[in-house]
């Protein structure tokens, strides 16, 4: 029995902060889960996939985060309560989707997860902040700062969603996801509510004038969860006292806090925010009116600093407010130099935290970091880059094209999945890269505004999930790059899940792959072969000098199994 | 350890080398002798060679699940030269417990033990090396145990603050049934 499953309320288990979240929708009685596999949510997938049919709950992979949020979403219709987990960026696929969705609202409880990931660790291609989503979208977000909260928020989430209709994100960080502690587990949930769809276009088709009125709803909806956000347990004053200073905090920086008050031995007020939109703004002006000065810590872009100006504006405009926009050190926040403030740039770090609190109250610190680190450094160990397994099958693609191919002559498009290592320096084939799709889409303005070759690399699971569409563009538009498909069988970067290619086993549904050689051709591309790079190297090279010759699109589907699939 | 019975601890190596599995038998180590704990570590490039950090704090009451800079008590480095990057957390009263055991960084040269060692040095004179990898390699063919091996040897030697016993169940709990034997004899060569 996985300990997650585990029914015994009361009892303390070990969680990842990931593993927290699954906890907290199964003690909320979820019965419908939907996630694209991406770095720092991945494990939400994993785990849900592995005991999904033991908890008797619906799971699945979808073909990308906009379509998980839309199942999820139609569950929610339904009558069933849905969760929805993806990375930051998936937010941003889901986001056509994600923005309607909330003017309508939903019906049974339904969460979404975004986990954003300050630093890059595993997520490269932004450093993104979801918290600006809200004053766009109108969704209320929290966010929770370890494990216990995790699984605490999601259930009052759940809660919050189905009593206002409307969907509730749970924002994670990277230091969030990926960190363990002990959490009480309490009675898990097992609903077998009947689902129906109850036919009521007036909530669920967003046509104008009506989706005018729906905003008007959604508005008021919102300023009834204000009232709640002000009245919430999760707004927490620790430190409650006379005082001229405080400190305004959320998530994990929030445990930076409190480490540092700790070790500084202060006894500072405190306001940690678990919601992050509506604000508690009556709370706040509560908390801000009687300081002379106030320290926002927050990771990324100062998101509260500048909402809490606006409000001081009115509650004590005198106050005066540093964070990211009023540097607490001159000069101090250029990236490589941030030790001693608060940081816009990467995640915050412990010592980033007590450094800025000591400065703000005047209290000295016992360790000199600067110091510290001039001791540092005086070998340089070279960086260990990922890179690719030994064995991988993707090698013999890479040295296929350094056989046939002088790169300088070929522009390499990029994308997202092991095959961005590409841009390591003993492959070092990689000329751009942005996202899931845009190998293909940016190949086909550089092929039609140039006369240069591209050679783009889509993956399997990428193909499925933003590569059709791209590739169709090339065929209509008339393009000639040359697109190679890195058909691994499985999705490798973030843990090997399955995806459409490698269809369903008996046990699991039972579905037939869908074949990749079968959408390219009915994407009108003649130029195309299936080849196992590794076993027909000779037949791998000469396909790549035919195909750079061409003078429409061409694709190769390089397809042999990851050392880490089962051959079945 | 510090006074307040808090303990920060930093393990460092490369994908491939077990890192996560520790942390986990850690983590129910402390649990199961009643402390609070917190962990961090990062995903997706375990398992392609990249160097891999992972942190574990305990004590009464822990709210960071980051090692602060200078603040380890104990830094365990599976691979020799990852040490070096570990040098962030260390302090003069910081314990450095270290796997004799160098894995190549493509296209570099192996950083000396020796040139490492001073470096180390300039912090703290307190450093262990053992031939943990060469000892599971020809007791067990299995360089990966090193890992179980070396935090074994530091429950007994009282480096870290987590008793025999409690990593011992701890390691029934988390590893898999098939491996699980191998793992507890290396658990047990460790206390020699």
């Amino acid at each position: 029995m996985e300990e997650i499953l585990l029914d015994k309320p009361g009892k303390k288990i070990i969680l990842l902060g990931n593993e927290a979240i699954i906890r907290g929708a199964l003690e909320s009685g979820v019965q419908f889960v939907s996630t694209y596999p991406g770095t720092p949510a991945s494990e939400i997938g994993n785990v849900f996939y592995r005991i999904a049919k033991k908890a008797g709950v619906y799971f699945e992979f979808s073909t990308n985060e906009k379509v998980a949020m839309e199942a999820a979403a139609g569950a929610s219709f339904s009558g069933v309560r849905s969760l929805a987990a993806m990375k930051h960026f998936g937010l941003n696929v889901a986001s056509d989707f994600f923005f309607p969705l909330i003017y309508s609202g939903v019906r049974e409880g339904m969460v979404i997860l975004v986990a954003d990931d300050p630093s890059c660790w595993s997520s490269a291609q932004s450093e993104q902040n979801a918290r600006f989503y809200a004053n766009m979208a109108h969704i209320p977000i929290l966010e929770p700062s370890e494990p216990q909260e995790s699984k605490d928020f999601v259930k009052f989430a759940f809660e919050l969603s189905e009593k206002f209709r409307i969907p509730v994100i749970i924002r994670h960080t990277t230091r969030v996801s990926h960190q363990s502690a002990p959490v009480i587990v309490e009675k898990i949930e097992k609903k077998e509510k009947k689902a129906e769809f109850i036919k009521d276009p007036h909530q669920f088709s967003t046509m104008p004038p009506r989706v005018l009125e729906m905003k008007k709803e959604l508005l008021e909806k919102i300023n009834k969860i204000k009232e709640i956000s002000e009245k919430s347990e999760l707004n927490v004053i620790e430190n409650q006292g006379k005082a001229e200073i405080g400190i305004i905090t959320s998530g994990v920086s929030y445990l930076y806090v409190m480490e540092a008050l700790k070790k500084l031995n202060l006894n500072l007020p405190v306001l940690k925010l678990g919601f992050i939109y509506p604000l508690p703004e009556k709370k706040i002006k509560n908390f801000i009116k009687n300081l002379k000065k106030i320290l926002i810590v927050e990771e990324l872009e100062p998101y509260l600093e500048r909402e809490i100006k606006i409000l001081a504006k009115d509650a004590n405009p005198n106050l005066e407010i540093l964070g990211k926009e009023k540097e607490l050190i001159e000069g101090g926040r250029i990236w490589k130099e941030r030790k001693n403030t608060l940081p816009q740039i990467g995640e915050l770090k412990p010592e980033y935290v007590i450094s800025a609190i000591s400065k703000f109250s005047d209290k000295k610190l016992k360790i000199d970091f600067k110091e510290h680190l001039k001791k540092i450094g005086a070998i340089k160990v070279p960086s260990r880059p990922p890179i690719f397994c030994p064995a991988c099958p993707y090698w013999f693609v890479f040295s296929a094209i350094k056989k046939v191919v002088d790169p300088k002559n070929v522009i390499f498009g990029g994308e997202i999945g092991c095959y961005m290592m590409a841009n390591h320096p003993v492959v070092n084939l990689q000329d751009y890269l942005y996202c899931m799709g845009s190998a293909t889409g940016i190949a086909h303005g550089i092929s039609k505004s140039t006369k240069q070759k591209v050679i783009a690399f889509v993956g399997d699971s990428s193909f499925f999930h933003a590569g059709i569409p791209a590739l169709i563009n090339t065929v209509f538009n008339k393009s000639n790059p040359l697109i190679i498909i890195f058909d691994n069988q499985t999705t490798a970067m973030t843990g090997h899940q399955p995806h459409p290619g490698v269809g369903k086993k008996p046990e699991e549904d039972g579905v037939e792959p869908i074949k990749i050689k079968e959408i390219v051709r009915a994407c009108g591309v003649k130029n195309l072969k299936v080849i196992d790079q590794v076993s027909q190297q000779k037949e791998f090279q000469d396909a790549l000098k035919e195909f750079l010759k061409k003078d429409e699109t061409s694709v190769i589907i390089a397809r042999h199994p990851c050392i880490f699939v089962k051959k079945s | 350890m510090k006074n307040n019975g808090e303990f920060n601890m930093v393990i460092v190596g490369t994908g491939g080398q077990g890192v996560l599995t520790l942390l986990r038998i850690l983590s129910e180590a402390v649990l199961l002798e009643r402390k609070d704990v917190k962990t961090s570590e990062l995903h997706g490039l375990a398992q392609r060679g990249g160097s891999v950090e992972v942190h574990i704090r305990s004590g009464n009451k822990i709210f960071s699940p980051l090692v602060s800079q200078a603040q380890a008590d104990l830094i365990l480095a599976l691979e020799f030269q990852e040490a070096l990057r570990a040098l962030y957390y260390s302090s003069s009263q910081t314990k450095f417990l270290i796997n004799k055991h160098s894995i190549p960084i493509p296209g570099k040269s192996i950083i000396l033990e020796s040139k490492i060692l001073d470096e180390i040095k300039k912090f703290t004179r307190n450093i262990e090396i053992i031939k943990a990898a060469d000892i599971c390699k020809k007791e067990f063919g299995k360089e990966i145990l090193a890992g179980v091996y070396l935090i074994s040897f530091a429950s007994n030697k009282n480096l870290i603050p987590i008793k025999p016993d409690s990593i011992f169940e701890a390691l029934k709990k988390i590893i898999p049934e098939k491996y699980l034997e191998l793992n507890l004899k290396a658990f047990d060569l460790a206390k020699k």
